[in-house]
């Protein structure tokens, strides 16, 4: 059998206290009003996180690229799903109807 | 005769007998092969799991863009302390589950169950948190539906004057934590299931592919907590 890759325990505890960290770092910007940036850092941090679970948790860096291929593929695909989707909703003007407390 | 004869074929085919792995179907031809099949099988069911969840997600943007203060009034009603408390707590049950497959890695079949054990704990711990967060808002009357009332009492000012509007951010909240709870509850079963074969020794570096399937979607259903959080409990942080 050829050798597996085991990821050593430091690794492991390296991404959990970033993921920590990106976590208090979530919250903390949260109660900042920053207007339409907090909703993109707030994205930007949880996209980071779930990059780093998906290469080092779920071993998609040490896996075979039809693996890696396979994974990125479901996120091409919710990336579709979601553009087309706001594609469609702003192209009809629908979020200029009703904007009560914006 | 005849029987000889077959297992000969079979032996040929580097079938029934022999020195194979145990844990080695036969439709593959090696441990390596099998384990790869299993993980893009995996992956597979999770992409369909990405869609599944995603369709959940593009309603929650549509609505968040047609109500963006309605939501963010609405979110201040959930509990950010509890909602980080649990984040914190699944970001834990994935580091165990990451190290009970490291410890099959290195055959420390004590250290698998161990480690299975505290991600069923931390599980447990997430699913107690998020049914004390339920009932709270029940209490007061955020539930979706004909009961549907903030309470002057806790509620802002900017949440009565949404009135029912509001109530498609709780439609929301609910679907969402829900259908992310009943994963997590097969996960559970899953994982007990799991602890149970690797106490018995079904699991060492050589074949450990059931752990790492579970892992996959356990490790899945804390990325769909990560996006859940922010979106549901903070976009109302700031505001009051």
């Amino acid at each position: 059998m050829a050798e597996q890759h085991v990821t050593s325990v430091k690794l492991y505890l390296a991404i959990f206290f970033a993921l920590m960290v990106g976590t208090a770092l979530t919250v903390g910007v949260a109660k900042v009003d920053l207007g339409a940036w907090n909703d993109i850092v707030m994205l930007a941090v949880a996209v980071t996180k779930a990059v780093l679970v998906i290469l080092f948790f779920m071993h998609v860096k040490y896996s075979t690229r039809l693996t890696a291929l396979t994974a990125a593929g479901g996120f091409l695909f919710l990336g579709i799903l979601l553009l087309y989707t706001l594609n469609d909703y702003f192209s009809r003007g629908a979020f200029l109807l009703d904007v009560p407390g914006k | 005769m005849a029987s000889t004869a077959i297992d000969s074929h079979l032996e040929g085919l580097g079938g029934s007998h022999g020195g194979h792995h145990p844990s080695l179907q036969h439709q593959f031809d090696s441990l390596e092969q099998q384990k790869e099949s299993s993980t893009l099988g995996m992956w597979m069911f999770l992409v369909t799991e990405v869609m599944f969840f995603g369709g959940l997600f593009g309603a929650y943007v549509v609505y968040r863009e047609k109500f963006h203060g309605v939501f963010a009034a609405a979110s201040h009603e959930l509990n950010v302390t509890l909602g980080a408390f649990n984040t914190a707590v699944l970001i834990g049950s994935s580091l165990t589950m990451a190290l009970a497959i490291w410890a099959a890695q290195l055959n420390k079949r004590k250290q698998v169950v161990l480690f299975l054990l505290l991600t069923i704990v931390l599980g447990s711990v997430f699913l107690g948190v998020k049914a004390v967060e339920y009932k709270e808002k029940f209490d007061h009357h955020l539930v979706p539906g004909p009961h549907f009332q903030p309470d002057p009492a806790h509620a802002s000012a900017a949440l009565i004057e949404a009135g029912d509007k509001a109530q498609v951010f709780f439609s929301l909240y609910f679907i969402m934590t829900g259908i992310h709870a009943l994963h997590m509850i097969i996960g559970i079963g899953v994982l007990a299931w799991l602890t149970v074969l690797s106490w018995k020794g079904r699991f060492d570096a050589t074949y450990y592919n059931p752990l790492e399937c579970a892992g996959l979607y356990w490790h899945f259903v804390d990325i769909v907590w990560i996006f859940l959080f922010p979106l549901l409990y903070l976009i109302g942080a700031h505001a009051r």
